[in-house]
């Protein structure tokens, strides 16, 4: 080493310790949910990612609105129709000192999809994608067909040091031997159902995060988290309940971050049985099914008063919602509005579709998934029940539900005919929900996967299908809009409202809120 | 133990009055007991009444409005009638919700404590009269079922059954029964090594009869103590398990599922949400087990002044 | 006594291999773990590679001699959600619940028996009807809504004890406990009350009940004509009669502690096993949710097999026999 670095290196620390002196700095987070493992690649689960990215960067990284921004790649461009040239940042050494290069990426990319007894893989992701070591520093990535969603899709894999992690075990993760990142935090301690801890990571790369210690503390209850809070146990929480968001917001000491999440709330009708086992006429006989007719589903829509859900069950924690993300992200419609409550068009519509006395018909929904998701099913009942369509509302843990509202029925298809269902768009764009929710049920192409509607329309499925070869910007995010489009237009979902996420944190700091809702210590700000 | 007043207090109708009034007026001897008994009786009241007393029927939705939800004690409904309790997140008229739900709790606590009685009684006096490796084996069991936690019985149960009443119920019944058996072999030991069995031995009566006629009413005074109890506690189990996520179906709420959605209401300054169906099933819970105690005492010799 | 033992170790085993069966085969009929855990980004494939990772694409009889097979060797199986043994999650979790349930049982006795003494010497008195009042609220209350009133009581008002979580541990015995350091104690107060109450109600009541009874018994009346103090009486003569009972229904209520310890646990993020088995249930872990029961039933038949051969080295009346079986 030359002297002038040693010099910077004395200097760095010596502005480190006087910043250590200044102000407290461990901070210290209250979770709503916990992390299953300090492996990163063993559950693809929000809270787990959302730890894994504090100790470990990705190529390319996605801001607090998930635009996409350099991260250990400096650059990404798209060399020829199949292949992406990554090149990575240079002098970014691992936790334990070593150097980070393309073989760490290399192994990374091997590693993540296939980790023993994993719940939840980062298949998905990697699937047809073959890397390729150029140099030290220059990654190819190629698909057998144009693919650009390529950045999206590797901005979700964290990194691993190819020494230490690569052939580790989740237990050596765990244990924290493996856990050796380039991230703003070093491991510190896990232990399961109490705390994780950090440490600042004083050679990062990047900015340095203000915090010398982090502590993450899984309260999973929510008033008992809120109760940490305030008293002073923890500095900042995340989930804060919506009950307690009046209570907290006329509390000076508390300081609330709010922010839209990539979160939407919605509803899938059944469009593929002739009859549908929850519908009935109104004497409880078998009918035909009325949810095949988009009359009757534009009334369903037009029965939702979107903004009283907004407003009495979300305590005015939430968007309306009229296609499947919120405005600012790539490839939402300008077009398109939240439907407007219209009772009185709604039974018009279902008298002109020969339902005047409309039927009966059941919701299902989870009680344990999404905000206040059980309140929101049952307020939706209300609101159809109101307009004729006799609804009962049935909702369970989310343990029993999602099991059968993918393949619950005797013939392993959606058992369901009605249901409310979330959808978080983690690539941060409109082809994660079109691909998944409402393109055609398809196996082999592994789309339509959570389409638990079987909604089917050729002509959308084309439009999607065009986009994700599209490479081109522009007109990839004008398919979308279009593809968002002919689905609203054919009501293949009703859309209800974008949840919006809340933080909580002692008055002198400010959360910048995410989308993504993860909680990430370095967007705690000091004011 | 009793072997004089048990009998009378079981079968009032058939004996004289006397005993039954002696019995009656030890009882209200109690001013608590007699305000319990008197609560209590109240409480069922209104329970049964619930669909004529009430302004609203909190499970029709037709007549649940989410534009009436949070609203504080006294307002006015769209529908035009006065919340006097205030109303819940979903829009129900909390008065209407806690009787309404008052029925399913206290019908969940009695057909639970009825059901795990009868299989109880039956287990237990099957264990006494039979005696040698029958009650052995059973009594085996009875007491690994005892010492096991009844909340973990009850969790247990209704996480492999999943949610309903009739699970609740047959959860609460697999997690009580044993109490009653140990009640009723306990007593029925005592009994049948008096002299009154062996007579009625000796005269040549079937076992069945001396089981049924002559054993059991005898048993019965312990009996009606731990029932009293347990349904106090299967209607409290109930409430825990609805707060754990496991209870019954949140659409249709008993008092433990109002009480549970109250839990996150708890620190939201909307006080009403969680406190009155608290305090229903407070005074529900305590005046049983107020007359459970003075059950006991009158019912136990050995505390006789 | 050693064929005893023998045998009474047998039926364990044959309890423990019954509940085995039950437990394994319900858990394995409600839900379907794997929608619930893949991510909603993964396709059809991912879902199926998931389900071969699991082991969940065997028959269900497969899947129980695997079990069985692997529990022989001491293996319950991976927990689905961590991935790890599910046998290590819970003896890992084991200590917090155990030293909140010792706490608590301390805390019954500790206040439980003083005001059940007084109760019972003075029946009639204001303060006896108080708390006799209050141990029937105690009995009363839902545990989960006395947790969250004790956290705003004593954490938010008052700001005396911490709100949550287990604090730091020391070692006793070579056992990592928060009951070692000022820090972990001070933690373990507030969720321990919370546990306790039930049983604080209790030791009144049985102490009351135990007091008045004796009270009135010949060997108290034959010391007072012979001239003993009352304080001397009742310390001495009435307390150490009535301790054996209520000890040792306190003990019999340790499981029951431990089951409570569910709602407590959840309320004050206490890192026990009865949040790790609501969680494994609410989130269908169906390998720790079998893998608990299968240790809480060898730990209570071991605890009855125990306390039935402590009762017979203490009183040579009991014999240790197995009548017919």
């Amino acid at each position: 080493m030359t002297k002038v670095t040693t010099a910077l290196a004395v200097a760095t620390s010596i502005i480190a310790l006087a910043a250590t002196s200044a102000s407290a700095e461990k901070l210290t987070i209250g979770l709503a949910s916990e992390p299953t493992a300090m492996d990163p690649h063993f559950h693809n689960l929000g809270p787990n990612n959302a730890m894994a990215f504090h100790i470990y960067d990705r190529l390319v990284a996605q801001d607090e609105k998930q635009n996409l921004t350099p991260g250990l790649a400096v650059s990404w461009q798209p060399i020829d129709d199949l292949t992406w040239e990554f090149k990575l940042r240079e002098g970014v050494t691992f936790h334990d000192g070593s150097d980070f290069n393309a073989d760490d990426v290399l192994c990374t990319i091997a590693r993540a999809p296939d980790v023993p007894n994993s719940p939840s893989s980062f298949g998905a992701y990697l699937k047809g994608k073959t890397a390729e070591k150029i140099d030290d520093y220059t990654v190819h990535i190629k698909t057998a067909e144009p693919y650009p969603l390529m950045a999206n899709d590797i901005s979700t894999i964290p990194i691993v040091s190819d020494s230490a992690g690569c052939a580790a075990t989740t237990e050596e993760f765990n244990a924290g031997t493996a856990a050796v990142g380039t991230g703003p935090f070093k491991f510190g301690n896990y232990k399961p159902g109490e705390s994780i801890t950090m440490l600042r990571n004083d050679a990062y790369w990047g900015d340095a995060p203000a915090w010398t210690e982090v502590e993450f503390r899984p309260i999973k209850s929510g008033p008992s988290r809120v109760a940490a809070l305030l008293a002073g146990d923890v500095d900042m929480i995340a989930g804060v309940p919506t009950t307690d968001i009046a209570t907290l917001e006329a509390n000076e000491d508390i300081q609330l971050s709010q922010g839209v999440s990539n979160r939407v709330i919605y509803l899938h009708l059944d469009q593929f049985r002739e009859n549908s086992p929850f519908v009935k006429g109104n004497d409880g006989a078998e009918i035909k099914n009325p949810l095949m007719d988009p009359k009757v589903r534009t009334a369903i829509s037009k029965a939702i008063n979107r903004d009283a859900i907004v407003d009495r069950v979300m305590e005015g924690v939430a968007l309306p919602a009229g296609q499947l993300l919120p405005d600012g992200f790539f490839g939402v419609s300008e077009n398109l509005q939240p439907v407007a409550y219209d009772p009185e068009g709604a039974k018009a519509l279902l008298a002109e579709a020969g339902y005047p006395d409309g039927f009966q018909l059941t919701i299902h929904g989870p009680n344990d998934r999404y905000i206040n998701d059980a309140k929101i099913a049952e307020a939706i009942g209300q609101m159809l029940t109101r307009v004729g369509i006799k609804t009962s509302v049935e909702t369970m843990p989310r343990s029993v539900y999602f099991g059968r509202a993918s393949k619950g029925s005797p013939e392993g298809l959606p058992e369901f005919s009605f249901i409310l269902v979330g959808w978080g768009a983690g690539s941060g764009e409109a082809s994660s929900p079109l691909k998944s929710l409402i393109h055609s049920y398809d196996k082999d192409k592994g789309f339509g996967s959570s389409n638990r509607g079987r909604h089917s329309s050729a002509e959308i499925d084309a439009v999607i299908e065009e986009a994700l070869r599209t490479v081109d910007d522009a007109k990839r995010q004008e398919l979308l809009a279009q593809a968002t489009e002919m689905a609203i237009e054919n009501v293949a979902i009703i859309p209800t409202h974008f949840q919006v996420n809340t933080w909580a944190a002692k008055k002198g700091l400010e959360y910048i809120p995410r989308t993504d809702e993860y909680t990430f210590a370095t967007g705690v700000v000091k004011q | 133990m009793s072997d004089t007043i048990a009998p009378e207090t079981s079968t009032p109708a058939t004996k004289v009055e006397t005993p039954f009034r002696r019995f009656a007026s030890e009882f209200f001897e109690s001013r608590i007991a007699t305000v319990a008994l008197c609560l209590l009786g109240l409480i069922i009241v209104l329970a049964v009444l619930a669909p004529w007393i009430t302004p609203q029927n909190p499970y029709d939705l037709a007549q649940v409005d989410v534009m009436d939800g949070r609203l504080p004690p006294g307002s006015e409904a769209f529908a035009g009638y006065t919340m006097w309790l205030g109303s819940d997140g979903s829009g129900r008229d909390l008065y209407s919700a806690i009787l309404y739900g008052l029925r399913i709790s206290l019908s969940v606590g009695v057909a639970s404590g009825i059901i795990a009685l009868t299989i109880g009684m039956a287990i237990g006096l099957l264990a006494a009269y039979a005696g040698g490796r029958t009650e052995n084996i059973i009594m085996r069991v009875v007491d690994l079922q005892l010492s096991f936690p009844a909340a973990l019985v009850a969790l247990m149960l209704v996480a492999i059954m999943g949610k309903g009443v009739d699970k609740i119920i047959l959860a609460l019944v697999v997690a009580q029964w044993a109490y009653y058996a140990r009640t009723v072999r306990g007593t029925a030991l005592v009994e049948r090594n008096k002299e009154y069995v062996e007579a009625a031995q000796c005269l040549g009566l079937s076992r069945l009869r001396v089981v049924f006629r002559h054993i059991l009413p005898n048993c019965l005074a312990p009996l009606i103590v731990v029932g009293t109890v347990q349904t106090a506690h299967a209607i409290s189990l109930e409430a825990t398990l609805s707060f754990l996520g496991v209870g019954l179906p949140q659409t249709e709420p008993s008092l433990g599922v109002l009480i549970a959605n109250g839990f996150e209401y708890m620190l939201s300054g909307r006080y009403w949400i969680s406190v009155f169906p608290g305090l229903a099933l407070l005074l529900t819970v305590v005046s049983i087990n107020l007359v459970g105690d003075q059950l006991r005492d009158v019912l136990n010799p050995r505390l006789k002044k | 006594m050693t064929v005893f033992i023998i045998r009474r170790l047998m039926q364990a085993l044959l309890v423990v291999f019954l509940m085995s069966v039950i437990v394994f085969f319900g858990v394995n009929v409600i839900g379907d773990p794997v929608h619930m855990l893949v991510s909603p980004d993964a396709d059809q494939a991912d879902i199926e590679a998931t389900i071969r990772r699991l082991g969940l694409d065997r028959p269900i009889w497969e899947q129980y001699l695997l079990f069985v097979s692997g529990a022989a060797q001491g293996n319950l199986g991976n927990s689905f959600i961590f991935g790890e043994p599910a046998l290590k999650l819970i003896l890992h979790h084991m200590p917090a619940t155990l030293e909140l349930a010792f706490s608590a049982l301390f805390l019954a006795v500790a206040v439980g028996v003083p005001l059940g003494l007084y109760a019972g010497l003075y029946p009639d008195s204001l303060l006896s009807k108080g708390i006799m009042a209050g141990s029937i609220l105690g009995f009363s209350l839902p545990t989960f809504w006395v947790g969250l009133m004790l956290i705003m009581l004593f954490a938010v008002e008052l700001g005396w004890l911490p709100s949550t979580g287990r604090g730091d541990t020391g070692h006793i015995l070579g056992i990592e406990t928060s009951l070692a350091t000022r820090d972990g104690l001070s933690h373990v107060l507030l969720p321990a009350m919370n546990l306790a109450l039930l049983k604080i109600s209790l030791a009144i009541r049985l102490t009351r009940a135990g007091v008045r009874e004796a009270m009135g018994q010949d060997y108290v009346k034959y010391a007072r004509a012979k001239g003993l103090s009352t304080r001397r009486i009742v310390f001495v003569h009435v307390l150490k009669n009535i301790m054996i009972p209520v000890v040792t229904v306190m003990g019999l209520e340790f499981g029951s502690l431990i089951g409570f310890s569910v709602v407590t646990e959840s309320i004050f993020a206490w890192p026990g096993m009865g949040k790790l088995l609501i969680d494994a249930i609410l989130q269908l872990d169906r390998p720790v949710v079998v893998a608990y029961l299968m240790i809480i039933v060898l730990f209570f038949v071991l605890i009855n097999l125990i306390v039935d051969i402590l009762y017979s080295i203490l009183d040579p009346r009991v014999r240790l026999r197995d009548q017919g079986a």
